[in-house]
C-alpha cells in the first residue's frame, strides 16, 4: 500500500507539488491524469528518489516503510519501479547484462538466490516473446538506437522481469501506435494481482481503455483536484482539463 | 630468475595512506652505490656475466644518453628526476615474508578477493615465503602448485621449440639471436629513456618462437605463477619467425608497489612473414597517495616491427596505476599487408596523469592499422591520448581506423586528445573518430532505479565504455581487468 500525505516538492527552488494526498491500496491500479506542467512527472521522480527534487514537506509510506528516507536502489529493492517517460540510453551496456545485473541485485537484497546467465536468458526470452519483442532486443545495448516505441516496450520488458510491487508508469503510452499500446497494456495487465499496485500517469484516456484503473485522479498545478472511478477519465476526455480543473478551483 | 621482491600494497581508495607490512625486514643486499657512470655500467655487466659485445653496446648507449636532454613535451608534470640519486644495480633480496595467509594484511586479501584472484595465487602474490610456510592448507597447495606448474610449462615450451627465459639467460645461452635483434626496433639513441634503459637494463624477458610454431600457451599464466620480480629498467625482446604465433601478457592486476620510482622499460617485438604477436599489458603500479605523492613513473618505450608480409602485431593495454604513465606502444608496418593494432583503456583517478597513445607508421603497401583508445578520467586527474598515424609515400592503399573516446567522471578531471595524422600517399585512407562524454546523472539514476548502487552503475557504464578493448584481452585477464576498473574507480563518484 502506498500512502502519500501532504507531499510538497520543488526542483531548483521552484515549487511544483503543493500538497498531494493519495492512497493506493495494495492490488489497485490508479491513474493520474492532468495537463502539461501539472507535476505528474515530478510526482513520479519524487516517488522513485531522483536527486534533483527536494521534498519540502509531507510523507510517503510504502508497505509501512518511509519511502523518502530510502536511496533509489533501496526503493527498487522494496519493489518500486519507474517506467521512464524518456528511457535513458546506456552505450556499450548490453540489455540482457543490464537486466540480469538489476534482477540479481534485487534478488540479493531480498535474500533470494541469484540467477545465472542461462536461467536468466530463459526467463528473459519468455517475457520478450510475450511482449512480442524480437529476441535481438536482449542483445542490443540498453535503449541505444531503439525507436520510441521500442524504448517503451523495453521498459515494460524490464518490469515483467523485475516484477515490482509498485509500478509507476510515466506516460508509457506516448509515442506508441495502437498495436504497441495493446502489447504494453497486456504486459502491465499480466502483472496485476493482489501484490501489485500501479500508478499510471497519462494524458490520454486511450491507454485506460486497455489498463482499466480502479481510481482516476486529476492533477493540476501540483494538487489533486478531483478523484473518481474509471468513468472520470471519459468525462475528462469529453470536457477537457480546463473546464474540469476550473470547476475544482 | 630472481626471487619475488615485489612489495604489495592495499588498493587505492580516496582516503588511503601508505600501508606498512607487519613482518620483519631481514634484507640481504648487494647494492651498487648510487649514481650513474661507466664504472656502474661495467659493474652491472660484470655481475650479470655478460659478453664484451653487450658491455660495449651498453657503453655506446650511455654515451648517447649523456648527449641527450630529458624530454618535456608530454602533458605531464613531475619534479625533476635526479639520475645520480638512483641505485642502478641491486641483487635480489630475500625477505622473511609472512608464513601463511593469516599473517597477510586482511585489506590486501580483500583486494585480491575484489579482483577475483584465485585463492591459490593469493599466497604467492602476498609474498608468503615458500621456505617458511607452515600451517594453512591454502598456502601449502599454492607452493606445490607453483613448483609443479612452472616445471610443466617449461617442458611444454621446450617441446614446441619455444625459447622463453630471462633476457640475461638469453644473452648467455642464445647470444647470436639476441645480437641479431636487440636494439633493431628501438635503437639505443631512439629517446632519452630508451638510451638509459639500454645502458642499465638488468631484467626482462626474451621469447623466440621458431618458424611455423604456435606457442602452446599464453605466456601470461607462466608469469603469474612465478610472481616475477619487478625491475626498474626491464628489457624485453620477442621474436616470431615466419608463420609463428605468440600471445604474451605482462603485468598484474594486483597492486604493485616498488621502492624504485622510475620505471623505464623497453619492449621490442619482431614479426616476420605471416607471424603474429599479441602483447597484452595490465598495469596497476602504485599511483601514489591521494595527493599523488610517491607514485611510480612509468615511462616506457614499446615498439613492434612488422617486418614480414602479412605480419600482425597487436598491443592491448589496461593502464590503471602509476602516478604518471607515459608510453606509446607502436607498430612500424614494413611488410606488405601487415597489420598493427592498438587497444587501450587508460584510467586516471585522484591525481594521476597519463599521456599515452600509439604510433602507427605505414611503410608497406596495403598495410592496415586499428586504434581504439578509451580514456577514463576521474578525481583531479589528467588523461591525454597522443597518437600518430603516418603514411609514407610507399604505403599505397594503406588504411587506418582510429577511435578515440574519453569519459569524464566528476567535474575536476581532464581529458585531452592530441592526434597527429601525416599522409604522403594519396591512396592511403585515414579515419579518425572521437567522442567525449560524461557519465550523465540520468544514466546513474536509471541504473539506481533498477536496483544498482551508484558504484555498480558506474562500473556497468565504464565497462560498457571499455567493452571493445577488454574483449581483446586473454580471457582470464579480461575478468580481472573488469574488476580492476571497478577498484580503480572506487570513490570516484559522489
Amino acid at each position: 500500500m502506498l500512502e502519500i500525505r501532504g507531499l510538497a516538492a520543488s526542483i531548483n527552488d521552484k515549487p511544483i507539488l503543493h500538497g498531494i494526498d493519495l492512497t493506493v491500496p495494495q492490488g489497485e491500479v490508479h491513474a493520474i491524469m492532468g495537463p502539461n506542467g501539472s507535476g505528474k512527472s515530478t510526482l513520479a521522480y519524487v516517488l522513485s528518489g531522483r536527486e534533483d527534487y527536494a521534498v519540502t514537506s509531507g510523507s510517503v509510506s510504502f508497505n509501512g516503510r518511509d519511502l523518502l528516507e530510502m536511496e533509489p536502489e533501496e526503493r527498487a529493492a522494496a519493489g518500486v519501479f519507474l517506467a521512464f517517460q524518456a528511457p535513458i540510453e546506456l552505450p556499450g551496456v548490453g540489455n540482457a547484462n543490464f537486466l540480469r545485473t538489476a534482477l540479481n541485485a534485487l534478488r540479493r537484497s531480498r535474500g533470494e538466490t541469484e540467477l545465472d546467465a542461462i536461467q536468466f536468458l530463459k526467463l528473459a526470452r519468455a517475457e520478450a516473446k510475450r511482449l512480442a519483442m524480437p529476441e535481438d532486443m536482449l542483445r542490443r545495448n540498453v535503449n541505444v538506437g531503439f525507436s520510441g516505441g521500442e524504448k517503451k516496450r523495453n521498459e515494460v520488458l524490464q518490469m515483467a522481469i523485475l516484477r515490482p510491487k509498485l509500478a509507476i508508469l510515466d506516460e508509457t503510452d506516448s509515442g506508441l501506435d495502437i498495436d504497441a499500446l495493446k502489447i504494453v497494456a497486456d504486459g502491465v495487465n499480466a502483472l496485476r494481482g493482489p501484490d501489485f499496485s500501479a500508478l499510471v500517469i497519462t494524458h490520454h484516456q486511450r491507454l485506460l481503455d486497455h489498463i482499466v484503473p480502479d481510481r482516476v485522479h486529476v492533477l493540476a498545478s501540483g494538487r489533486i483536484v478531483r478523484s473518481g472511478g474509471p468513468e472520470l477519465a471519459h468525462e475528462l476526455e469529453a470536457r477537457g482539463y480546463a473546464e474540469l480543473v476550473g470547476e475544482a478551483a | 630468475m630472481p626471487a619475488d621482491t615485489a612489495t604489495l600494497d592495499a588498493v587505492q581508495s580516496v582516503t588511503q595512506s601508505g600501508y606498512k607490512w607487519g613482518w620483519e625486514t631481514e634484507i640481504e643486499m648487494d647494492l651498487a652505490p648510487k649514481g650513474l657512470n661507466e664504472d656502474i655500467i661495467r659493474l652491472i655487466s660484470e655481475r650479470k656475466g655478460e659478453p664484451d659485445w653487450l658491455l660495449q653496446w651498453r657503453l655506446k648507449a650511455f654515451a648517447a644518453w649523456r648527449q641527450m636532454e630529458e624530454p618535456h613535451w608530454a602533458r605531464v608534470d613531475h619534479p625533476p628526476i635526479d639520475y645520480q640519486d638512483l641505485h642502478y644495480y641491486a641483487a635480489p633480496k630475500k625477505k622473511a615474508g609472512p608464513k601463511s595467509l593469516d599473517e597477510v594484511d586482511p585489506e590486501l586479501l580483500r583486494t585480491y578477493e575484489k579482483l577475483g584472484i584465485p585463492l591459490k595465487e593469493r599466497a604467492i602474490l602476498a609474498g608468503v615465503d615458500p621456505d617458511t610456510v607452515q600451517s594453512t592448507q591454502v598456502a601449502v597447495d599454492a607452493v606445490f602448485d607453483s613448483v609443479s606448474v612452472a616445471t610443466t610449462f617449461r617442458e611444454t615450451l621446450k617441446k614446441a621449440g619455444v625459447i622463453f627465459c630471462p633476457i640475461s639467460e638469453a644473452v648467455r645461452d642464445y647470444p647470436e639471436l639476441v645480437q641479431k635483434y636487440l636494439g633493431t626496433v628501438v635503437p639505443v639513441g631512439d629517446n632519452f629513456f630508451a638510451a638509459l634503459n639500454s645502458a642499465v637494463f638488468t631484467d626482462g624477458s626474451f621469447c623466440f618462437v621458431p618458424k611455423g610454431v604456435r606457442c602452446p600457451m599464453e605466456l601470461s599464466t607462466y608469469f603469474r605463477i612465478n610472481a616475477r620480480s619487478t625491475g626498474q629498467f626491464e628489457r624485453t625482446l620477442i621474436i616470431a619467425e615466419e608463420g609463428a604465433y605468440v600471445s604474451y601478457l605482462e603485468g598484474c592486476t594486483a597492486p604493485q608497489r616498488d621502492e624504485n620510482q622510475l620505471h623505464a622499460a623497453v619492449v621490442e617485438l619482431v614479426a616476420l612473414d605471416d607471424a603474429q604477436i599479441k602483447y597484452s599489458t595490465v598495469q596497476n603500479w602504485y599511483p601514489g597517495d591521494a595527493n599523488g605523492r610517491g607514485g611510480i613513473y612509468n615511462f616506457v618505450t614499446k615498439r613492434g616491427a612488422c617486418r614480414g608480409a602479412r605480419s600482425k602485431i597487436s598491443w592491448t593495454q589496461v593502464e590503471t596505476g602509476s602516478a604518471i604513465t607515459w608510453k606509446y606502444p607502436s607498430c612500424v608496418l614494413h611488410g606488405e599487408d601487415s597489420v598493427g593494432e592498438f587497444y587501450s583503456v587508460a584510467v586516471t583517478n585522484n591525481r594521476q596523469q597519463a599521456d599515452t597513445g600509439t604510433k602507427m607508421i605505414h611503410i608497406g603497401k596495403g598495410s592496415r592499422s586499428t586504434i581504439v583508445s578509451k580514456g577514463i578520467s576521474a578525481g583531479k586527474s589528467n588523461n591525454t591520448y597522443r597518437g600518430l598515424v603516418r603514411m609514407l609515400p610507399s604505403a599505397a592503399g594503406a588504411r587506418n581506423y582510429t577511435q578515440c573516446d574519453s569519459l569524464l567522471i566528476g567535474d575536476q578531471c581532464g581529458a585531452h586528445t592530441v592526434p597527429y595524422i601525416e599522409s604522403r600517399n594519396p591512396t592511403a585512407k585515414v579515419e579518425h573518430e572521437a567522442t567525449t562524454s560524461k557519465i550523465a546523472d540520468d544514466q546513474l539514476f536509471y541504473c539506481r532505479q533498477r536496483g544498482l548502487t551508484e558504484e555498480d552503475a558506474v562500473n556497468l557504464i565504464v565497462n560498457g565504455f571499455c567493452k571493445e578493448v577488454l574483449k581483446e584481452l586473454p580471457m582470464e585477464f579480461a575478468v580481472e581487468a573488469q574488476k580492476l576498473l571497478a577498484v580503480s574507480l572506487e570513490g570516484s563518484v559522489g
